[in-house]
């Protein structure tokens, strides 16, 4: 009994119909929720004592460096299950995600500079979380052009799941590595507020934007994720019916 | 009827039967052992393919000098860190040699379907590919950082450094050379796939490294680099094994 | 020790039963069904691209089947596929032949991973396929005929129940194919079980033994 939603789950044609019903329920509250937490951030929260104004770029920064960290670990354990029990639709989903997971990872790089570009000086320090981004960003692009080395879709899928696998493996390590090296040269540093905690009305505002990009990304996934399916599945019937004007 | 007495002639093949493991006098550790030393024979008569790499570390090495200053005082800070990104690069290099010739004439195959463990074959591979690669770039390490103004009383400390530390370069690059098996001209994806997971390696060896050359103690980093070691023991052949069974299907 | 298995030997039979595999959109195997059984060779037949390597990789376990199932002597192979390759001699297109070693060297190398090998059986089987005289010269200085009988007195050397070749004459001259012919007869006589992909018919004489089958497109 257990089993047959997860087997249905891997059911192109059913995935197709429930992501195309879902999208409208994560597309809305997660741009209901990123404009509130834009006008709670940018417009009602205080401003910090130390940086002024110029911290508000946390409402940005912080859900994309925390979304590029959920997605790549979302896009390994589908690719994981996929591997395991050869769900197609596990390898879609993972395929799907990855141009997702680069652009959060990306929009973190180009945030965090312009973040701490006032305070430094310069536009980059090898600070440890930005550094630890950079090389994120790296994993992101080794897997895919991992992908797009293979034409035969299948083995795409199977070899970039074993990459994406030992790439989460390797992501708290890296992370260790870096902050440890970073440690031993104490360069400047962003990221820290003049406060050790965060008022509410600076802390919630940073939740909303939390979930909101949370949500934004579920959206975006079952988009790419329903044009994912009909591209994999296009020799089957089910789609000519799904795509019909 | 087949013999099953010890003298079988080519004429009258005797196999065991249905649920005998066909002829398992030769355990897992004897096929690798065998692996290894296949592998290390092969190198030997293609000798002149294992002094590329360290060809490629000595022109790398020399490139900062010419690019940054002559003068030893200003690259014995850096020396460190020029000879592991060196040794990073030629360790990539190096990486060809590993599965792409049995990959491409059917022996990678065989293994796959030798009914032993393909984990620990590849394990074997990996450590005659450290043999021949990584233990000589250890060795000739210490020339590179005394090149670059390093003193003689670091050199232990430098071959020590880099040669655990290529273990660990060596078996994560195993994974990546089996996941581009198949690929043609895959020397910058593999560059891709493989340099962001060095990252940590890099940065326990070179911290390594550079106590080892100012002369303060060294051995914080160093087991944390074995620790590396370790867990690519462990968990990298498993990855390159599943990687190469998917690229033979 | 073999004796007691001996009743057993009946039992040793390769099924595939529906199976199908997809190569992209390419729907290469659909719900092909063979059977082999001990003393019996099955030839492939069919033209290029129809699948029959295809079928010979699923049949290995290399190849995934997106549906029905191999057994052998009643058992999915996937249970224990370790096992099962334990009791397989697979032989591809290409020799697995190291260029830079000898043929011995190569045979020592390529069957001792799997079981061990004594000097007597290798001298017996390179003097079979007719390697007296090259046998100790790289591979490289070989010509293609060579490496294939190399690969022959490999393949004799694996004391496999079954045999799985895929074009086993290619670059052969005729009497190289009277070889191959003479070498599955004995394998099959002796009980064995063989699957072959082959473009010609095989010289095999064992008649009763022999059987058939085409893969075509559908």
């Amino acid at each position: 009994m257990a089993w047959t939603w997860f087997h249905r789950l891997a059911s192109p044609p059913h995935v197709y119909r429930v992501a195309r019903r879902l999208t409208p329920w994560l597309a809305w509250p997660a741009a209901v929720l990123i404009i509130a937490g834009l006008i709670g951030g940018l417009v009602l929260a205080p401003p910090d004592y130390q940086q002024g104004d110029g911290y508000r770029i946390i409402y940005v920064h912080a859900p994309s460096a925390w979304m590029s960290l959920l997605v790549y670990a979302t896009m390994a354990v589908a690719a994981g299950i996929g591997l395991i029990w050869r769900m197609k639709v596990a390898h879609a989903v993972a395929a799907a995600s990855a141009p997702i997971g680069a652009s959060f990872t990306f929009a973190a790089l180009v945030t965090g500079s312009l973040w701490g570009a006032p305070m430094w000086g310069t536009y980059w320090q090898w600070d440890p979380r930005l550094t630890s981004e950079l090389i994120l960003l790296f994993l992101y692009l080794g897997y895919m052009g991992l992908r797009s080395a293979f034409d035969d879709l299948q083995r795409a899928d199977r070899v970039s799941a074993v990459l994406a696998v030992v790439g989460v493996v390797n992501v708290p390590i890296i992370h260790y590595s870096v902050v440890w090296w970073n440690s031993l040269h104490q360069p400047p540093s962003l990221m820290y507020l003049g406060k050790p905690t965060m008022p509410p009305s600076m802390f919630v505002p940073l939740l909303v934007m939390l979930v909101g990009f949370t949500l934004f990304y579920g959206a975006l996934l079952l988009v790419r994720l329903r044009g994912e399916v009909l591209s994999r599945e296009r020799a089957a019937s089910w789609v000519r019916e799904a795509v019909r004007p | 009827m087949p013999d099953s007495g010890a003298v079988t002639s080519p004429l009258r093949p005797a196999f065991s039967t249905a649920g005998d493991a066909a002829g398992a006098a030769v355990s897992a550790v004897g096929a690798a052992r065998l692996v290894l030393a296949r592998d290390l024979k092969l190198a030997f008569r293609k000798r002149s393919q294992l002094v590329q790499p360290l060809a490629f570390f000595a022109i790398v090495t020399t490139l900062f000098p010419l690019g940054v200053s002559p003068e030893l005082p200003r690259l014995r800070p850096m020396a460190a860190g020029v000879l592991w990104a060196a040794a990073l690069l030629a360790s990539l290099l190096a990486l060809e040699l590993l599965f792409r010739d049995d990959a491409q004439d059917g022996t990678l195959e065989q293994y796959a379907l030798s009914g032993r463990s393909l984990t620990w074959l590849l394990a074997a591979k990996t450590a005659a590919h450290w043999l021949l690669t990584g233990l000589p770039l250890a060795l000739m390490a210490p020339l590179a950082g005394i090149a670059l103004g390093a003193p003689g009383a670091a050199v232990p400390g430098i071959v020590v450094s880099v040669a655990v530390g290529t273990v660990a370069l060596s078996l994560i690059g195993s994974i990546g050379a089996a996941l581009t098996l198949g690929v043609r001209r895959s020397g910058a994806l593999l560059s891709l796939l493989t340099l962001p997971l060095d990252i940590p390696v890099l940065i326990f060896g070179a911290r390594a490294t550079e106590l080892a050359i100012s002369g303060e103690a060294y051995g914080v980093p160093l087991q944390l680099l074995a620790a590396l070691a370790v867990l690519g023991l462990t968990l990298a052949p498993l990855a390159a094994a599943a990687a190469v069974r998917i690229n033979l299907e | 020790m073999a004796r007691a298995k001996k009743g057993v030997m009946s039992d040793l039979c390769l099924k595939g039963e529906n199976v199908h595999l997809w190569r992209g959109d390419h729907h290469v195997l659909r719900g092909v069904r063979f059977q082999v059984g001990a003393g019996e060779c099955l030839q492939l037949t069919g033209a290029n691209g129809t699948g029959k390597t295809t079928l010979l990789r699923t049949a290995c376990g290399l190849a995934y089947p997106e549906g029905g199932e191999i057994t052998w002597c009643g058992q999915n192979i996937r249970a224990d596929l370790s096992a099962f390759h334990a009791q397989l001699a697979y032989l591809g297109h290409e020799p697995p032949l190291k260029a830079e070693l000898t043929a011995r060297e190569n045979l020592e190398y390529w069957v001792g991973v799997r079981r061990r090998l004594d000097r007597h059986e290798l001298d017996a089987a390179l003097a079979r396929v007719g390697a007296d005289h090259w046998a100790d010269r790289p591979v490289r200085t070989l010509s293609a005929g060579q490496k294939r009988r190399a690969a022959l007195a490999g393949l004799t050397l694996m004391r496999a129940p079954l045999w799985l070749l895929d074009e086993p004459t290619t670059n052969l001259d005729a009497e190289g194919q009277k070889l191959v012919g003479a070498l599955i007869d004995e394998h099959v006589q002796a009980g064995g079980v063989a699957l072959a992909a082959v473009h010609h018919e095989l010289a095999v004489s064992a008649g009763r033994a022999l059987r058939r089958m085409e893969l075509t497109f559908a």
